[in-house]
């Protein structure tokens, strides 16, 4: 029993360690008290969050990226979630094919979805801007969006829903009040997921955007010129936040399940 | 029935702006792309000079570019299956029920940040001052540092680092599923603790290993991002390719050849693993 217990600690330990060694330098040497982010580590210091914080571009970009990922994950959310209410609930004649198609997006690289958008864009004749890119996060998005909300809908809000119906809700107002109330943990989550994934996605933004650019691209263009603690710093803030939202689903899936 | 019917007009129109948006924003973009792909850059006549192309430009760079990245994603794949397996059986079997999901969940979050970030802090690891090296000087294995990134091996490794985590999750949630009693009548029979494992368990978990390594052969092959930062410019995978040609010489056509290529590749993957993927087991 005993050499078992060693065994099956040590590969955790091991496992642990190689998933978690890349986070812990990025965060440790972002508060590197010297120029650059590796061992030695030279004291505390908060001056690379403060070259952050004070970095216009970096601040602008971050701003573009909450800009974008609130709107694309608003309207990924909306579109997942009314295709996902109207299969469950009608069953229209090819309800397979139309969730299949919905889910396609998925299947291919994002590389070639941006690839496909720009080629697209420039024959006619739409300039790359923010929009762009967050119409490119929408639809790598809005499969997740739909499978999630579709997920969940189940036989007992559609119980309550007939309920309402048959004491003379219109079909619009037995989702708005309804559905959508007893869906709300699920609706955050698919949002939130949406926002994570915009928030982080590099290669779309990377091709659909031109001046105005998301906080990936401007951590991208910063790499260009090697490694250091700013970078670190700015990679911690991005990673803290994607941290923060996941906690935020995770909480609403548990959230949802228990009233589920 | 018939009175849902009636009144489901709106629920009968809800899937369509959705619908809408991926074939005006997701099929035709593609369509348009394989239309482009045929033809002639700067003229658009018609043309197949691109997929010829794809084997003779730059001295068939491009057809070692598609190698590489084959290569590449299967050491990756069999590599993460190796790692992956021992870490899902012992959450599986081996960790008490309750503290499952907490080690998972854990374990997944590192898998929350980008790909950027991701890649940027295993440069800093793998870099000539960095821990690694530190570690291997230390213990006197090198006897001056060495820069371990801008290689395939650092590549493998950031790849490796993030697939890991998804084949341990499709892994681990089909080890959960296979019944307890199969396993204890195995060893009711006589069966030691490895045939049971040889015979029971392995059989039955490899659908989830294998979803898992068809997930991580059609993630890794289409990025771009690890192999830009980690692997350097010294051998190039063929999204990396593709990048180049879209921000170097704004070649569309031959880009969107190289595209095609390259989901042909993945499409090849799914035939060829179809038969064996039972995505509702996972």
């Amino acid at each position: 029993m005993r050499p078992r217990h060693i065994l099956v600690g040590t590969t955790l330990l091991v496992a642990i360690i190689f998933i978690f060694l890349p986070v812990v330098m990025l965060v440790l040497y972002s508060f590197q008290d010297g120029l650059v982010p590796v061992p030695p580590f030279r004291g505390f210091s908060l001056r690379w969050y403060e070259k952050v914080l004070s970095n216009r571009k970096l601040l602008e970009a971050m701003g573009n990226s909450v800009i974008v990922g609130g709107l694309s994950s608003t309207a990924a959310t909306m579109l997942g979630f009314l295709a996902a209410y109207g299969l469950a609930r009608s069953r229209p004649r090819g309800s397979r094919a139309i969730q299949y198609a919905l889910m396609a997006p998925i299947t291919v690289s994002y590389l070639i979805i941006g690839m496909g958008l720009l080629i697209t864009f420039n024959g006619i004749g739409i300039e790359r801007s923010l929009i762009a890119v967050g119409i490119g996060h929408v639809v790598i998005n809005l499969p997740l969006c739909f499978a999630i909300t579709y997920s969940q809908l189940g036989e007992h809000q559609a119980n309550v829903e007939r309920a309402a119906q048959d004491l003379g809700a219109s079909d619009l107002q037995a989702l708005l009040l309804i559905t959508v109330p007893m869906l709300w943990p699920t609706l955050l989550a698919a949002y939130f997921i949406a926002f994570t994934l915009s928030w982080d996605e590099f290669v779309i933004a990377f091709l659909l955007s031109k001046f105005d650019v998301t906080l990936p691209v401007v951590i991208w263009n910063m790499l260009r010129s090697g490694l250091s603690p700013e970078l670190n710093a700015a990679g911690t803030l991005v990673f803290t936040t994607s941290i923060a939202l996941v906690i935020v689903v995770e909480l609403l899936l548990v959230r949802g399940r228990r009233r589920g | 029935m018939s009175i849902a019917r009636h009144q489901g007009g709106f629920k009968r129109w809800a899937p369509y702006p959705a619908l809408l948006w991926t074939t005006l924003l997701f099929a035709l973009p593609l369509a348009a792309m394989l239309a482009v792909s045929f033809t002639e850059r700067g003229t658009g006549a018609f043309t197949i000079d691109n997929y010829v192309g794809f084997f003779t430009r730059s001295d068939g760079a491009f057809a070692a570019a598609l190698v590489n990245s084959i290569e590449v994603t299967l050491i990756v794949t069999v590599v993460s299956i190796v790692l992956a397996y021992p870490i899902a059986y012992i959450l599986a079997y081996h960790i008490p029920a309750r503290w499952q999901r907490t080690l998972l969940v854990a374990l997944i979050l590192p898998f929350w940040t980008s790909y950027v970030i991701r890649s940027y802090s295993w440069l800093i690891v793998l870099s000539k001052n960095g821990i690694i090296n530190q570690l291997l000087l230390w213990l006197g294995l090198f006897t001056e540092p060495v820069e371990l990134g801008n290689s395939r091996a650092a590549t493998v490794l950031g790849f490796v680092h993030f697939f890991v985590l998804l084949l341990t999750l499709t892994t681990y949630a089909n080890l959960v599923q296979i019944k307890e009693s199969y396993r204890k009548a195995a060893a009711d029979l006589g069966a030691s603790g490895m045939q049971v494992f040889l015979y029971v368990t392995l059989p039955l978990s490899l659908p989830g290993v294998a979803v898992g390594a068809f997930l991580t052969f059609v993630l890794a092959i289409g990025d771009y991002i690890t192999p830009a930062i980690l692997g350097g410019s010294r051998e190039l995978l063929l999204p990396q390719a593709i990048m180049l040609q879209v921000t170097r010489t704004a070649d569309f056509p031959f880009a969107s050849a190289l595209s095609m290529i390259l989901m042909l590749v993945v499409t090849a993957a799914y035939l060829a693993f179809a038969k064996r993927l039972k995505m509702e087991r996972v």
